[in-house]
């Protein structure tokens, strides 16, 4: 059997510095990159550090750069990927890289941590809730987030400018999954204004196209979050409005 | 704490990526389709003349104020309304970021090195803020160019179908489409909300936001043939007016 | 040697739904805790369930309630469970699922506002609380977004544990690395609560991730706790067979919960020639009736593809045997028959995205090709029903790496729910013993020996690569302790198991210490072979075929070893495989089972 194969190009370096290598890795019926990363750790060379788990986009562990994309290897086929060229992998160049396609993301960890946790009303007397499913739709979309961190890789706020005080497209996520929670009572807005940096991002939605979860970062969780800033810091109308319902008040 | 990885690791600057395909078409698109419009736009509003043929009335003239202290073309007096609704808009503010500032240029492309950047938080762009100002103004332009669309259809009094009346039609048709899909007129419909079942009020405002929802999710796509059907609509007029074309009347 | 030294209360290994949840327990009660898990927060395997979570909350169906679910859990389970678990578990666990809408989960909801709960294989009434089909994300997420704000909790990630230390019967520490440097960790400890889940990575074709490679077994095992129950390996009914990429890969029994049904070749609807004697009687006989059921009416019995997993799983098998499987080995799973596009998108989200972006099937239009795939394991750690105490004082285990709740067999959505209810409990466990032990001195000249072990490969100069020994282990396993057995086989593999531990001990490690895979793979492969090993020899013993362990040699149950467990235990370097008797069931409950509750 003639075997098909193709040639992928991989980072191999650490934090100070690297070079690209070219394996030859042999085609099969619906591989995908992350596969050909095994094979080259398998074969050629067991040092070859990546990170995974689920193999199926559900753990958000391979995110890297293919082809210059920021996308998880595990869901990336080979088939999609045009072979004539060698296809690049590299880690997600945001983070400092730790060992090849290994980087440190725990700058991420530490932002989540600064986020006020749920904090529910009342339940009712049997000590539960009730809501309608319409009102769990909108934050289940945001809870779908694998935390793969490629929007944040992304995200040139943090990507190009460096910006280490800026939350980032998914923290904002998390924080509108809070925010817009049906049960929650904590009040971020003026964290998310002034802790979060909201107003760094300029809605150029990058976040948005690499989502492997296809969450509308930018429509469904940034702009709506900006829009409650709007009413909250920079609307008369509004204030005044919530005054007189204050009922009504959408920062509660 | 743990940090994000200095610039120097990977190549950088404006337009390096490992990206192989056509990133770069995106924003030369917008760079062409906007800055066409921007300058005809400009020409036209300037002009002063041309605007109204028949019933039809150039959109750019409308409302159309006529003073005798205004020196200038009338355009000029109505149109930073809709100038500010567009400029200020969620997503044309995407689109002239990343094509004409290259902040980004384009997502995984590399920008200009080094260059000062505080996204939306200072002067001049912090007054994004106001959008929904903007967006009070517009839905105002909707009801008066529905009107210039309803006038678009009587001739001396007489009910008649021009193809002058259909671009009057399409154009507030579509203006309206994205007007009424802004962000803002979203949350204030109903994005505010937290909750959408506790009682009736909210319930009718859920029905509206998700019907908002689905409008908004084709923004983009309403913006651009909202700015073609406008554009288009000010030139069929004045061509009619300048006796270059003929309008032609169906009935 | 250098090492850094970190002192808690508690340690808890893992940081899957069982970790978290025992951390979370510990810190509350007062006791420090050190986290520790191989990889990222929020990557443990908990992340990728995707059903639900049992809980007789009876939110849909009123007759619901937890003496139903404990009779569907031992019936499930074929009566080998340990009914103070069960009872335990089926009680708790709506207590564990509202308390996790009280940390922020938001779960699909009926008509009313409450949690939804859908049908899953043996369970009689709807009850998996899900959200969608990612409900271990939301459990998951959940949980870690209430740990990190636990004050006393410290988390170390990607930090593998390879060894414990005792002073006398007694644990007092453990010991790893960290791996993104290489640097030794010790952990000085009062006690240590396991909770590092299953073994998948043993056999070749898994629903697994690199994890499961049995240390938590391993390292208890070591330090001379019992292991029960190691027979029992489930194979999930339906995991994808192609393409080779995602071979294994699971499609969740949401599927069938929400409708699916099974096919082979031939078209035909085969579940219903395969309801076994003990469940006669309470499937539905007919489509026509299984159709009924899933339009709503109450009165219809459930589809048979509803069967425990078990038995579907040997169903597949037979039917691809006798030569009536889909062409690449697998039979068809078709949901797009029985739901419309919309309901299909809505509840069974990532099954749709993963099919479509993996194999290029529209599940919303055409039916999926899937066969069995081990997915975990019953067996593992004994513990005691009430605390999750090992049988070595100061260690405690929760979750798959503990055995006795489910028996022979688990029905699908008892994991997460067993994962709330004994990860809070062996958390409870654990720092109520480190209240009432003092600190023991551990002798660090143990430490020595640890970290030469760890090194080892690095010093090997023409040593085995550790990934062509670990692929011979699982084609290995496959072939001969797969979801079929038979005493040659097993002879087999335990000849087999032999060869393979001295190739272990020659595996080499190239490179350096910093993030190095290799290397962790050459430590995995000492814990893998030892779960192994457990597996084959307690298989070897249980002459009867039962759950999820099917002996061809002897197809039936027999009532003889329905009366003991099987219990794994080091003498020396050997490993014995002794029987236990159940523990004697109060009358009560047993009466529950045999004449059920309605
Ligand atoms: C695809 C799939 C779908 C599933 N769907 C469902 C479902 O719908 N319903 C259901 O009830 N169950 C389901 N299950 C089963 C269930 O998800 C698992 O059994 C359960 O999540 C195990 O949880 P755990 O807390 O015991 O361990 P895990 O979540 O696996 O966590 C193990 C932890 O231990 C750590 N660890 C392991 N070894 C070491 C070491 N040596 N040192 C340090 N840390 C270590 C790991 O890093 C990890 O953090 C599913 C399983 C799979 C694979
Ligand atoms: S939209 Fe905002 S958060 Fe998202 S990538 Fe762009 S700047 Fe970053
Ligand atoms: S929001 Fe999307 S891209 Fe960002 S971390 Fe979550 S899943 Fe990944
Ligand atoms: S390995 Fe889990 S997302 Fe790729
Ligand atoms: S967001 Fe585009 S018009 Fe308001």
């Amino acid at each position: 059997m003639s075997e098909k194969t193709a040639k992928i190009k991989v980072f191999r370096g650490d934090e100070k510095g690297g070079e690209y290598k070219e394996y030859d890795v042999p085609l099969f019926e619906g591989m995908v990159v992350l596969d050909a990363i095994h094979h080259i750790q398998a074969t050629a060379d067991n040092t070859l550090a990546v990170r995974w788990n689920c193999k199926a986009g559900k753990c958000g562990s391979c995110g890297g750069e293919i082809n210059g994309k920021p996308r998880l290897m595990c869901m990336t086929r080979m088939d999609t990927l045009p072979l004539d060229k060698p296809i690049t992998v590299e880690p997600m160049k945001t983070f400092p890289v730790i060992k090849d396609l290994v980087c440190d993301v725990s700058w991420n960890f530490e932002i989540n941590k600064k986020i006020p946790p749920f904090k529910p009303k009342a339940p009712l007397a049997d000590g539960t809730w009730r809501f309608s499913q319409e009102d769990a739709d909108r934050v289940q979309e945001f809870r779908k987030c694998i935390e793969c961190f490629l929007c944040q890789n992304v995200c040139h706020v943090l990507r190009n400018h460096k910006k280490e005080e800026f939350a980032g497209p998914r923290f904002l996520v998390r924080l509108a999954s809070l925010e817009m929670h049906p049960l929650d009572v904590e009040d971020r807005l003026s964290l998310i204004k002034e802790a979060f940096h909201i107003g760094l991002c300029n809605i150029t939605k990058c976040c948005t196209e690499v989502c492997p979860e296809h969450i509308t970062i930018t429509d469904n969780a940034i702009i709506p979050l900006k829009e409650r800033v709007v009413s909250r810091f920079y609307d008369p109308i509004a204030k005044f409005w919530q005054k007189l319902f204050a009922k009504n008040d959408v920062t509660k | 704490m743990a940090r994000l990885a200095p610039n120097t690791m990977f190549k950088s600057g404006l337009g390096t990526t490992q990206r192989k395909d056509n990133w770069w078409l995106q924003p030369v698109l917008v760079v062409f389709g906007l800055g066409s419009f921007g300058i005809y736009s400009t020409w036209a509003a300037l002009q002063g003349n041309h605007y109204a043929f028949g019933p039809y009335l150039s959109p750019f003239y409308s409302p159309l104020f006529i003073f005798d202290w205004w020196h200038w073309s009338p355009a000029l007096l109505i149109l930073w309304a809709p100038l500010g609704f567009r400029a200020t808009c969620y997503y044309y503010r995407k689109a002239y970021y990343r094509a004409f500032f290259a902040d980004p240029p384009a997502c995984a492309v590399g920008e200009l090195a080094e260059h000062r950047y505080s996204g939306e938080t200072k002067f001049p762009f912090i007054l994004q803020n106001i959008h929904r100002f903007f967006f009070y103004l517009a839905a105002i332009f909707i009801f008066i160019l529905s009107y210039d669309a309803y006038e678009a259809f009587w001739f001396d009094g007489h009910f008649g179908i021009g193809v002058g009346s259909l671009v009057l039609t399409a154009n507030a048709l579509f203006l309206g489409l994205y007007t009424f899909s802004c962000h803002s007129f979203r949350h204030l419909i109903g994005g505010k909300r937290d909750c959408f079942s506790n009682c009736s009020l909210a319930k009718a405002q859920y029905k509206t936001w998700s019907i908002v929802s689905i409008l908004n999710q084709r923004h983009m796509l309403w913006a651009w043939i909202s700015l073609c059907t406008v554009g288009f609509a000010d030139v069929y007029i004045r061509l009619c007016a300048m006796g270059i074309i003929h309008d032609i009347r169906i009935i | 040697m250098n090492y850094q030294t970190f002192e808690h209360d508690v340690i808890v290994i893992g940081a899957g739904g069982a970790g978290l949840r025992a951390a979370i327990e510990a810190a509350t009660q007062g006791a420090t805790v050190g986290l520790v898990c191989k990889s990222l927060l929020g990557k443990a395997h908990t992340v990728m369930a995707e059903g639900g979570v049992a809980a007789a909350l009876g939110n849909v169906d009123l007759r619901d309630n937890w003496q139903v679910h404990f009779r569907d859990t031992m019936r499930g389970g074929k009566m080998l469970n340990n009914w103070r678990m069960a009872q335990i578990h089926a009680q708790e666990s709506p207590a564990r699922v509202n308390e996790l809408e009280a940390w922020g989960a938001v779960f699909d909801r009926t008509k009313e506002g409450k949690i939804l709960q859908r049908n899953f294989g043996g369970h009689q009434f709807p009850r998996l609380a899900h959200v969608g089909d990612r409900t271990g994300l939301e459990i998951i997420r959940t949980l870690q977004d209430h740990a990190v704000h636990q004050k006393n909790i410290e988390v170390f990630m990607e930090c593998t544990i390879t060894h414990f230390l005792k002073e006398g019967n007694k644990i007092c520490g453990a010991f790893g690395y960290r791996r993104v440097t290489g640097e030794f960790l010790f952990f000085k400890t009062k006690a240590i609560i396991l909770a590092t889940g299953g073994i998948g990575k043993s056999f070749r074709i898994n629903s697994n991730s690199w994890e499961y490679t049995g240390d938590g077994q391993a390292l208890a095992y070591k330090a001379g706790a019992d292991l029960m129950d190691m027979e029992f390996v489930q194979f999930h009914p339906t995991g994808m067979v192609w393409p080779l990429s995602v071979k294994g890969t699971l499609v969740t029994e949401g599927v069938r919960g929400e409708g699916g049904i099974l096919k082979n070749s031939k078209g035909e609807r085969f579940m219903f020639r395969y309801v076994p004697p003990m469940f006669k009687g309470e499937f539905a006989e007919t489509e026509e009736e299984a159709k009924r059921w899933l339009a709503g009416d109450k009165s219809a019995r459930r589809p048979p593809e509803l069967l425990t997993r078990d038995v579907v799983a040997k169903a597949i098998n037979a039917e691809v045997k006798a030569g009536r499987g889909s062409p690449h080995g697998g039979v068809f799973l078709d949901i797009a028959s029985q739901r419309d596009v919309e309901t299909i998108r809505k509840k069974l989200p990532s099954m749709y995205h993963q099919f479509k972006e993996l194999a290029n099937v529209d599940i919303t239009k055409e039916p999926m090709e899937i066969g069995p795939t081990c997915h975990y394991i019953m067996g593992g750690i004994r513990v005691d029903a009430e605390t999750g105490a090992a049988t070595v004082p100061g260690l405690f285990a929760a979750g798959e790496v503990a055995a006795g709740l489910h028996g022979a067999n688990r029905l699908g959505g008892n994991s997460l729910s067993d994962l709330l209810v004994f990860g809070r409990r062996a958390g409870l466990g654990a720092a109520q013993y480190a209240k009432e032990n003092s600190s023991i001195k551990a002798d660090t000249k143990q430490l020595d020996t640890c970290a030469t072990e760890l090194l080892k490969p690095f010093n090997q100069k023409n040593g085995e690569n550790p990934y062509e020994v670990m692929d011979q282990l699982q084609k290995m396993m496959d072939a001969h302790v797969g979801i079929v057995r038979e005493e040659k086989e097993l002879q087999k593999a335990i000849d087999s198991l032999a060869q393979l531990k001295s190739k272990v001990k020659n595996v080499k490690a190239a490179g350096d210490r910093t993030y190095n895979p290799g290397w962790q793979t050459c430590l995995d492969l000492e814990n893998m072979l030892i779960v192994s090993e457990a597996i084959t020899r307690a298989a070897m013993e249980r002459k009867e075929s039962r759950g999820g362990h099917t002996r061809i040699d002897y197809p039936e149950s027999s009532a003889e070893y329905a009366k003991f467990n099987f219990v794994l235990r080091k003498k020396g370097e050997e490993m014995r495989v002794e029987k236990e008797p159940l523990p004697k069931m109060p009358a009560a409950l047993e009466i529950l089972i045999k004449e059920g509750t309605t």
